[in-house]
C-alpha cells in the first residue's frame, strides 16, 4: 500500500520550510532510517529520514522548493510493482504521527509556492525620515546585522554565550559571526549561565562590551543574581564609578509545546529593577535600532526577543547605523476610539484585532512601547486622553504585569479621562501546559483583545 | 594550627618587614575603631571585620603590580585599605556619609575604587568569583599582563557558581589568582561540619588548576606564595589557587557572639599565631627595631585611624538628591 512522506516539522515553531536537497531519485529502495532529503528550517538544515521501507514511487516537491507547508506530501513509498498515482491522488492524513505540527489544517496538495514574505507595514514611523530606501528582512537578520555591525564598529564589543560560535546560534542570530570576528570575539560558553553571566559582568566592569546571549530567558533565572545584584546595582552603589556596559539577549517568552519551564515571559520582571534596561521589540526594525543602541548604552540592558517573531520579516530602513533611542514608544495604527498598548509579541494580536475591530467600526490606536525600562508614559497618555479608553496586552503573567502598572500610571495622570476601566490581558495565571489546547487557551488571543476593547467601548 | 615558632631571621630588609607592620597595623587599629563606631551607632546594618586575617591580604598586596585588580566579599575593609584606599573614604562610607567612597549608597559591603582597581564589597556569597574571572578575562582579552586577585572565604568555596568559573577560567587560561581565605568558619559553621573535602585549593585539581595551601598567619609566607601564583598568571598559564590558611577573631558580623567555638580556641591564636605579633617579634628579637621605633609607628597609626573615624563623624550625610542620583551611569 503505498504511502505519503509528509513534509515534517522539525523545531517547535517550524510551519514551513525549503527542501534544500533530495538524496534519493525515483525508483530507489529506502529503508528505515535512511536519510531521504535536506530541509531547511529558519533555524538550521536538516536530515530528514525514512520512517518506512519501500520504493520511492514519486517525488512530489522539487528540490530548492521553499515555502513547503508542514504536513505537505513531499513524496510517495510505493511496494513492489504498485503504482504511486493512488496515493498522490489520495488525500493526506489529517497529522502524521511523527510530524505533530502546529499546520491543522490539511495541507495543499503539491503545489509548492516561493515563500513571500509578507511584510507588516505601518503608517507611520517615527524611526526614519519619508523618502528613506528600506529593505525586507527578518527579526533574525535585524539582530545579526546590528551585532555584526557594532562588532565591527567596535573592538571592545564581543558575544558569548551557548552555542553562539561553531554552532552558528541555537536560534541561529549568530550565524556568520565566528567566521567574521574569529573565536576571542564569538566565545562559546559551557552550559552554565550563572558562572559567565557573573564573568561577562566583571568583563564589563574591566572595560568591554559583552553582549550575553542567554539560549532562551528561561535560562536566564540561573543567573539572575548577576544580571541583578552584579550588574544593576552596582553603578549606584559604588556612587557611580562602576557602570556596566553589558546586554544580555536572548529569545523570552513562549515559543511552542515546549511546556511551563520553557515558556516564560520576564518583562515585567526585569522592568522593575532599578539599574535595568530593559527593551522588548516587535518588528525588525525595532530589533536592529533597539540592539545597537543598547550594545553602545553605558548600562545594563537586557534584551527579549521572541523566537516566534525571529523569522517574520519587517521593512527596515537601509540607512548605515541606523539606532533607536530608548524610552521612545511607536504609533503603529493611529486610531480615536480606544488606545491599545503592547509590546513584543502582543504587538501580533493588537494589530490584528485593530484590523478586526476597524470592520466592525471600531478605531483602535496601537501602541508598541518598544522598550519597558524606560517606559515613554507620555505616549501612553496622550493617546488615552484623546481615545478615553485603554486595552494593554502582554504575553506575562497577570500579577503585577506591565499592563498593571500602566493601568495605575493612567488611573494617577488621567483619571478624569477614562470613560471605562482599563483592562488588561495577559497570559493565564496558569503555568504553560504543554497540551495544544491548554496552551492556546494559556496565551493572550487576537479574540480577547477584540473582545475587551468591545467591552471598554460598550459594545 | 602549628605551635609558634620561634622567630628565625628571615630574607627580609627592615624595611619590608616594617611596610608589613604598618600596613596590618593600620588594618587592625581601623577595624578595633570600626567596632568602636558601630557600638556607638554611627555604623549601622552589617559589618565585617578583618581581624586576625590582615597577613592575607598585607602578603598578598605585596606581590601586586600597577594595573592588577582585587575584589572581593563584604569582609572588605581591609582589602581596601591594603590596596592603597584612603582610610577617611572607608570610614566615611562605613558612617553613610557623602566623604565616603561610595558617597554614602553602598556602606561596608560594597565600596569600589576605579583609581585602586579595587572591584568591591559584594554582599553575595561568591557572587565575586565569576566577577573577578571576568575582570580578569578583560585583560586577557586586552593581552597585557595583568592579574586579578579575588578573594572569598572558605564558606564561598562551596557555591556552585565558584566551580563553574574554575572550570572556564582554566579553558579560556584567565589571568585570575583564586585566593580563599580559609577562617575555618563559613559564619557559624565550621568547615568539618560543611564539606568532607581536606582542603579547599585540591578541588581545583579536577578543572586542572594548580594551587597550595599556605600559612596565612605568615605575611612572608603569604607573599612568597603570591609572587609564585602571580608569576604564574603572568606568564599567561591561566588561573591558580591559593588557600590562605587563617582565623577570624572577631565573630562573622558584629551581631555574631560566636558561640559556635570556644573562647580558648580563639585565645590560643591570638597568642601563638597573631600576625602583627610575629612581625613585631621578628623585628624586635632580630634586632632591627628598637621598641621605641615602633611605638612611634603605633601613634602614627592611631593618628590616622582617628583622623578617618573624625572624618567619618564630620562628612555630612549625602544631600537628599543624592537618592535619585548614580542609578544608570
Amino acid at each position: 500500500m503505498a504511502t505519503q512522506v509528509l513534509m515534517p516539522a522539525l523545531s517547535p515553531t517550524m510551519e514551513e520550510g525549503t527542501l534544500a536537497k533530495w538524496l534519493v531519485k525515483e525508483g530507489d529502495t529506502v529503508k528505515s532510517g535512511q536519510i531521504l532529503a535536506e530541509i531547511e528550517t529558519d533555524k538550521a538544515t536538516m536530515e530528514f529520514e525514512a520512517v518506512d521501507e519501500g520504493i520511492i514511487g514519486k517525488l512530489l516537491v522539487a528540490e530548492g522548493t521553499a515555502g513547503v507547508k508542514v504536513n505537505t506530501p513531499i513524496a510517495v513509498l510505493v511496494e513492489e510493482g504498485e503504482s504511486a498515482d493512488a496515493a498522490v491522488a489520495a488525500p493526506a492524513p489529517a497529522a502524521a504521527e511523527a510530524a505533530p505540527a502546529a499546520a491543522p489544517e490539511a495541507a495543499p496538495k503539491a503545489a509548492p509556492v516561493a515563500a513571500a514574505p509578507v511584510a507588516v507595514v505601518s503608517k507611520a514611523s517615527p524611526d526614519w525620515a519619508e523618502g528613506t530606501p528600506v529593505k525586507t528582512m527578518t527579526v533574525r537578520e535585524a539582530l545579526r546585522e546590528a551585532m555584526a555591525e557594532e562588532m565591527r564598529r567596535s573592538d571592545a564589543v564581543f558575544l558569548m554565550g551557548e552555542e553562539v560560535g561553531e554552532y552558528q546560534g541555537a536560534y541561529k542570530i549568530s550565524q556568520g559571526l565566528l567566521d567574521e570576528f574569529g573565536p576571542k570575539r564569538v566565545i562559546d560558553t559551557p552550559i552554565t549561565e550563572h558562572g559567565f553571566a557573573g564573568i561577562a559582568v566583571g568583563a564589563a566592569w574591566g572595560g568591554l562590551n559583552p553582549i550575553v546571549e542567554f539560549m532562551t530567558f528561561n535560562f536566564a533565572m540561573q543567573a539572575i543574581d548577576h544580571l541583578i545584584n552584579s550588574a544593576a546595582k552596582t553603578n549606584y552603589m559604588s556612587g557611580g564609578q562602576l557602570g556596566c556596559p553589558i546586554v544580555f539577549r536572548g529569545p523570552n517568552g513562549a515559543a511552542a509545546r515546549v511546556a511551563a519551564q520553557h515558556s516564560q515571559d520576564y518583562a515585567a520582571w526585569y522592568a522593575a529593577i532599578p539599574g535595568m534596561k530593559v527593551v522588548m521589540p516587535y518588528s525588525a526594525a525595532d530589533a536592529k535600532g533597539l540592539l545597537k543602541q543598547a550594545i553602545r548604552d553605558p548600562n545594563p540592558v537586557v534584551f527579549l526577543e521572541n523566537e516566534i517573531l525571529y523569522g517574520k520579516s519587517f521593512e527596515v530602513p537601509d540607512v548605515e547605523d541606523f539606532t533607536i533611542p530608548f524610552g521612545k514608544a511607536r504609533i503603529w495604527r493611529e486610531g480615536t476610539d480606544v488606545t491599545i498598548v503592547s509590546f513584543g509579541i502582543g504587538m501580533t494580536y493588537a494589530l490584528e484585532a485593530a484590523d478586526k475591530l476597524a470592520a466592525e467600526g471600531i478605531s483602535a490606536e496601537v501602541i508598541d512601547l518598544r522598550t519597558l525600562r524606560p517606559i515613554d508614559y507620555d505616549t501612553v497618555l496622550a493617546s488615552v486622553m484623546k481615545t478615553n479608553r485603554c486595552v494593554t496586552v502582554e504575553e506575562g503573567f497577570p500579577v503585577g504585569s506591565i499592563g498593571n502598572h500602566i493601568s495605575a500610571v493612567i488611573m494617577q495622570r488621567a483619571f478624569d479621562y477614562l470613560d471605562a476601566p482599563v483592562i488588561n490581558l495577559c497570559g493565564k495565571d496558569v503555568p504553560m501546559p504543554y497540551a495544544a489546547n491548554l496552551e492556546k487557551l494559556a496565551l493572550v488571543t487576537t479574540a480577547e483583545v477584540v473582545e475587551a476593547v468591545k467591552s471598554v467601548c460598550y459594545r | 594550627m602549628a605551635t609558634k615558632k620561634a622567630p628565625e631571621r628571615p630574607n627580609v630588609s627592615k624595611e619590608e618587614l616594617l611596610k608589613y607592620y604598618r600596613e596590618m597595623l593600620l588594618i587592625r587599629r581601623f577595624e578595633e575603631k570600626a567596632g568602636q563606631l558601630y557600638g556607638m551607632g554611627l555604623i549601622g546594618g552589617f559589618c565585617h571585620l578583618y581581624i586576625g586575617q590582615e597577613a592575607v591580604v598585607v602578603g598578598l598586596e605585596a606581590a601586586a603590580k600597577e594595573g592588577d585588580k582585587r575584589l572581593t566579599s563584604y569582609r572588605d575593609h581591609g582589602h581596601m585599605l591594603a590596596c592603597g584606599m584612603d582610610p577617611k573614604g572607608v570610614m566615611a562610607e562605613l558612617t553613610g556619609r557623602i566623604g565616603g567612597y561610595s558617597k554614602g549608597k553602598g556602606g561596608s559591603m560594597h565600596m569600589f575604587s576605579r583609581e585602586k582597581h579595587f572591584y568591591g564589597g559584594h554582599g553575595i556569597v561568591g557572587a565575586q568569583v565569576p566577577l573577578g574571572a571576568g575582570l580578569a578575562f578583560s585583560d586577557w582579552y586586552k593581552g597585557n599582563d595583568n592579574v586579578t586577585f579575588t578573594y572569598f572565604g572558605d564558606g564561598a568555596a562551596n557555591q556552585g557558581q565558584v566551580y563553574e568559573t574554575y572550570n572556564m577560567a582554566e579553558l579560556w587560561n584567565l589571568p585570575v589568582i583564586f585566593v580563599i581565605e580559609n577562617n575555618q568558619y563559613a559564619m557559624g559553621t565550621s568547615m568539618k561540619r560543611a564539606t568532607k573535602s581536606v582542603t579547599l585549593y585540591g578541588r581545583g585539581e579536577a578543572y586542572g588548576i594548580p594551587g597550595e595551601q599556605v600559612d596565612g598567619m605568615d605575611v612572608m609566607a603569604a607573599k612568597a606564595a603570591a609572587e609564585k601564583a602571580v608569576a604564574h598568571c603572568r606568564a599567561g598559564k591561566g588561573p591558580y589557587i591559593l588557600e590562605m590558611m587563617t582565623y577570624r577573631y572577631r565573630g562573622h558580623s558584629m551581631s555574631d557572639p560566636a558561640k559556635y567555638r570556644t573562647r580558648e580556641e580563639v585565645e590560643k591564636i591570638k597568642t601563638e599565631k597573631d600576625c602583627i605579633e610575629h612581625v613585631r617579634d621578628l623585628l624586635t628579637q632580630g634586632g632591627l627595631a628598637s621598641d621605641d621605633e615602633l611605638k612611634a609607628i603605633d601613634k602614627e597609626i592611631k593618628a590616622i585611624v582617628n583622623e578617618a573615624a573624625e572624618f567619618s563623624k564630620d562628612s555630612p550625610e549625602p544631600p537628599l538628591d543624592e537618592l535619585w542620583t548614580d542609578i544608570y551611569a
